[in-house]
């Protein structure tokens, strides 16, 4: 794993948290919408938050497509859900919502099982794209982990 | 009644996103490292291979078909029960998926993480 590589882990987690917090404050500005309004729905899209929101989560669709192009998805997705986290955080000083305990403990959850992952291998099945040497170097890196 | 639509609808979710987030992977991984390729070819032939592969395309219509069925679970169900039962109910699906289909090497310690970060996002949602 180079840094460049991480760099597109950390943009999948932050563009997504960002982006739907984004959406979410901007649905609260919109209001209500009632299902099969399709105007209503494009109207929505003229909100700034809103669009912004949805090119922060175009943003996210590039940076997860790109780390799908050399990772696991087992790595990329619990890789990735630091994002819920982020979240959390950004719903406690942003938008000043209430955290409990019980949210802290699924924080401290979620953080754990990233550990975990983060520490095996990015990859661990062999495919034509992917020369082996890398591969292996991977795979050997992890062993001297545990 | 209306706890079984919800329930259907969180299986719906879960089964569209799970194998969407499978196709998207089979299909990357088919292209090739996207950094290394842009070096070589340039980012618009990148977009170009990406966007002509089956898989892509297929992947894409799944994860539509998920965001449509959250749609309705949302309309039946609250949203503390239904955006949680579909996340981690995804991400195990997920870990036995790529088991199955992508023939990656899911090991004990793939496992603990998806059924932390499952438990994770259940506690967020209290």
């Amino acid at each position: 794993m180079t840094f460049r590589k991480y760099l597109v882990l950390a943009g999948v987690t932050i563009f997504a948290a960002v982006g739907d917090s984004f959406l979410s404050h901007g649905m609260k500005q919109v209001g209500e919408i009632s299902s099969g309004d399709f105007k209503d729905l494009l109207l929505a899209v003229a909100n700034p938050w809103v669009a912004l929101g949805i090119l922060f989560l175009l943003g996210f669709f590039v940076a997860y497509l790109t780390a799908l192009s050399w990772a696991d998805l087992t790595y990329v997705l619990p890789a990735s859900s630091l994002g819920y986290v982020l979240l959390a955080l950004i719903a406690k000083y942003f938008l000043h919502e209430q955290i409990t305990l019980w949210r802290w403990l699924g924080i401290l959850l979620i953080s754990a099982g990233v550990g975990f992952v983060t520490q095996g291998p990015a990859l661990t099945h062999h495919h034509p794209a992917c020369s082996e040497a890398e591969a292996d170097r991977e795979l050997v890196g992890s062993r001297s982990h545990t | 009644m209306k706890h079984l639509y919800t329930w259907s609808a969180i299986a719906a979710i879960v089964v569209a996103s799970v194998s969407g987030d499978v196709f998207l992977s089979r299909a990357m991984k088919q292209v090739g490292d996207v950094g290394a390729l842009r070096r070589r070819l340039g980012s618009l032939a990148v977009v170009v291979r990406v966007l002509r592969n089956p898989w892509f395309l297929a992947g894409v219509l799944l994860m539509a078909c998920g965001f449509y069925s959250l749609l309705f679970a949302l309309s039946w169900g609250d949203v503390s029960l239904v955006g949680p039962a579909s996340a981690s109910l995804t991400f195990v699906g997920n870990a036995v998926a790529a088991k199955i289909f992508l023939h990656e090497r899911v090991d004990h310690r793939r496992w603990m993480a998806a059924l932390l970060v499952a438990g994770g996002v259940v506690l967020l949602a209290r």
